[in-house]
């Protein structure tokens, strides 16, 4: 055990724990953690106008084409839950990466970290997922990697999928696109993916009858698209959840984001475990709804088509951009009242009591 | 939903408010005792809606918040042995101690993991006899009797493996000890109601003899907290003090019988340090001598660890009622969530990492004006 770990009685002014320099989970958790590991240790390595942009995919001209380009790793645990499982998520993730672009999605590439012992016969079903899963999205993987680490190095099966699409003439979406008096837009009910995860883990199993929500969206994205042109951005919140999503765009586009409480649409089984949990479900994460910033004269017509779409019947309307408290999310609660949708730093953490 | 947008309506709520709006004739001060009250006031703005002279203070009822430095670094020495899975509630992890937190030491390499129930923890040390699993036992007379339950169940099975950092801590001592001091300003209390579903509430009226002061035993949703709010100023405005129980969904006179025989077989009332207030005599439970075998503070040998606050931070004025967060220098900006400098920043349930999480907009409002 390393010596550091271990507890200086003598101490008495406690050192600023940020300041320790090593990964936590907090890190990977979409939040503000994650925020501050690519700002102060990536991107200065970096930089670039395109990757500075920071959105859920680049955009590159490539001889007059405009070409998406996303990369995403998956380390599910379990493997396998209600609604899908990492070869699913492997796929719809790096296809909703180009969707929320714009893009046609057209190839992936596929790498497989796997650990020594890992079932075969567990392989062959995660890798069925990805060719169901890459049929029903239309795209070809079509090249790959695998690579085998000792027993104990991994935890059975990462993936990780890049993926390419083109980009239509005239389609312009970013998250610093966001103006005052646009509407925010939700396709569907929030928490699904997260809490299905959450039922399955050791320690913690709990019965539900939910899924995940794991699909592709750039069908819906396209019909959206098709529907109008004053999309100024997408986002598929996935780690992180609604909360995180929209406070990014608040903070690119250097506007307030006004939520109202009773517009989100929750299932009552996720709303019923996050109230056992004590976790909010702004912050639990989605693999297959869409958040869209658009101009208020084509809410109704953008609504429209998304319901016309099975992965949007449920989208809505759940709040306004605004030019009050800049670069945050507030909530107007069902009581009326108003509160911060805020950062969080890490992961959401059950509470004791 | 059901069950709970009832708990939640806005025509209701306005209702209440505008009935306090009537009987309220002069201000009083009133303290929500439990960490999760607290939350709920802040996450729904309750404490905006009020009429003008009914001031909140938040009292010490965030187990998270009040947990010893002294048992942080206990928990944080013994997760650190290699031979140890430390098995906790979530939210304790992110708790700074002397030093370091839980996260860091699972960073490190220790195995740190969480749990909804203490009975995982059981299974956990059954299923890896070769571990020494120790169970993170925090928390008031809410939670205790699930973890005394644990402990019994390990003795009756001949566990030999299982063990449990102890640092539970008891409400009525803590009124006592606010209602005792000299700069107290509460006048009166809405009541734990989870913990008072536990051990009811025929221990409170001991408190209304010794202080006449009023107490509502309160829920934990708007409506609830609005109707405790509003049944505590009847009372002061009639000028009565005595025990009513709001929260009768839950809450009995006598509590939950079984749960507290189990609690008595198990631990006993020893003093306890609280994080931020400092000792209070008797307001702790420890495990009995019978159960010394399970007992991880012994098992390890951490009983002489000790650990002092940073000055800075004013959690024992905040803890006490005697403070908002906000009248800290550091709320905000030299103390965050992200780099908290005393307990009540750290959990969502304390006060400060409450106003900071929904209410710093309001504030900044306040502010300007």
């Amino acid at each position: 055990m390393p010596r550091e770990a271990k507890v200086d009685v003598a101490l008495h002014c406690p050192v600023p724990i940020a300041a320790r320099e090593s990964i936590l989970l907090g890190h990977g958790s979409g939040g503000r953690m994650s925020g501050d590991l690519l700002r102060n240790v990536l991107l200065p390595a970096l930089h670039n106008p395109v990757l500075e942009r920071l959105d859920d995919q680049a955009i590159v001209d490539i001889g007059g084409s405009r070409i998406a380009f996303t990369t995403d790793s998956f380390v599910v645990k379990p493997l396998f839950f209600p609604g899908g499982d990492i070869g699913t998520l492997a796929v719809n993730g790096t296809v909703n990466d180009l969707a929320m672009g714009g893009a046609q999605p057209l190839f992936l590439s596929l790498a497989l970290i796997l650990e020594e012992g890992f079932a075969l016969d567990t392989l062959r079903e995660v890798m069925e997922s990805i060719r169901v899963a890459a049929g029903l999205a239309g795209v070809a993987v079509v090249t790959g990697d695998t690579k085998v680490v000792e027993k104990g190095s991994g935890d059975g099966l990462f993936v990780n999928t890049s993926g390419i699409g083109l980009v239509p003439p005239g389609v312009r979406l970013s998250a610093d696109q966001a103006r005052p008096g646009d509407c925010v837009l939700l396709s569907g009910t929030i928490g699904d993916h997260g809490i299905t995860i959450l039922s399955q883990r050791e320690g913690l199993e709990f019965e539900s009858a939910i899924a995940s929500d794991t699909a592709a969206l750039h069908t819906l994205v396209a019909d959206m698209l098709h529907a109008s042109s004053e999309i100024r951005c997408l986002r598929d919140p996935t780690r992180g959840g609604v909360s995180s999503s929209l406070n990014e765009i608040a903070a690119r586009s250097a506007v307030g984001i006004e939520l109202e409480e009773t517009a989100i649409p929750i299932r009552d089984e996720v709303q019923g475990a996050c109230e056992m949990l004590g976790l909010d479900p702004l912050y639990v994460a989605n693999e297959g709804k869409l958040l869209a910033i658009v101009g208020p004269e084509s809410v109704e017509r953008i609504l429209e088509a998304m319901r016309q779409h099975p992965l949007g019947r449920d989208a809505r309307m759940i709040g306004r951009v605004t030019d009050s408290n800049p670069t945050m999310v507030t909530l107007r609660t069902r009581l009326g009242t108003s509160r911060i949708v805020d950062l969080l730093s890490g992961d959401q953490l059950p509470r004791i009591c | 939903m059901k069950y709970l947008d009832e708990y939640r309506d806005e025509t209701i709520a306005r209702g209440i408010v505008a009935e306090l709006g009537r009987r309220v004739t002069r201000p009083w001060v009133l303290m929500e005792i439990c960490g999760g009250q607290t939350h709920t006031l802040m996450r729904y703005g309750i404490d905006e809606m009020l009429p003008g002279g009914i001031e909140l203070v938040h009292g010490p009822g965030c187990p998270v918040c009040v947990t010893s430095l002294e048992t942080i670094d206990k928990a944080i020495e013994i997760a650190s042995r290699p031979d140890v899975t430390l098995i906790s509630y979530g939210d304790m992890l992110r708790v700074p101690g002397s030093r370091t937190d839980l996260f860091h030491v699972k960073a490190q390499g220790g195995d740190v993991r969480v749990v909804y129930s203490p009975t995982e923890a059981l299974k956990f040390a059954r299923a890896n006899p070769s571990r020494k699993v120790v169970f993170f036992a925090v928390g008031f007379e809410t939670t205790a009797p699930a973890n005394a339950m644990a402990v019994w169940q390990a003795k009756r099975a001949g566990l030999k493996n299982f063990s449990m950092l102890a640092s539970h801590v008891l409400v009525p001592p803590a009124i006592r000890a606010l209602m005792s001091s000299p700069r107290n300003r509460v006048q009166g209390f809405i009541g734990p109601g989870h913990v008072c579903t536990v051990m009811g509430y025929r221990e409170y009226e001991d408190l209304i003899r010794e202080f006449h002061v009023p107490i509502v035993v309160g829920g934990f949703e708007p409506l609830d907290l609005l109707e405790a709010i509003l049944m505590l100023v009847t009372q002061l405005e009639e000028g009565r003090a005595a025990v009513e129980n709001q929260y009768v969904r839950s809450v009995t006179y006598e509590g939950n019988l079984l749960a507290q025989k189990v609690l008595a077989e198990v631990f006993e009332v020893c003093d306890r340090k609280w994080r931020g207030i400092g000792g209070i005599p008797e307001s702790g439970l420890n495990l009995r001598a019978e159960y010394a075998e399970f007992d991880a503070d012994r098992i390890f040998g951490t009983q002489g660890v000790t650990a002092e606050e940073p000055a800075e931070c004013i959690s024992a004025e905040v803890l006490q009622g005697l403070k908002k967060p906000t009248d800290c220098s550091a709320f905000g900006t030299r103390c965050t969530p992200e780099n908290p400098l005393g307990a009540p920043m750290v959990s969502s349930e304390g006060a400060c990492a409450a106003y900071y999480q929904y209410r710093r907009h309001a504030m900044a409002a306040k502010g300007s004006h």
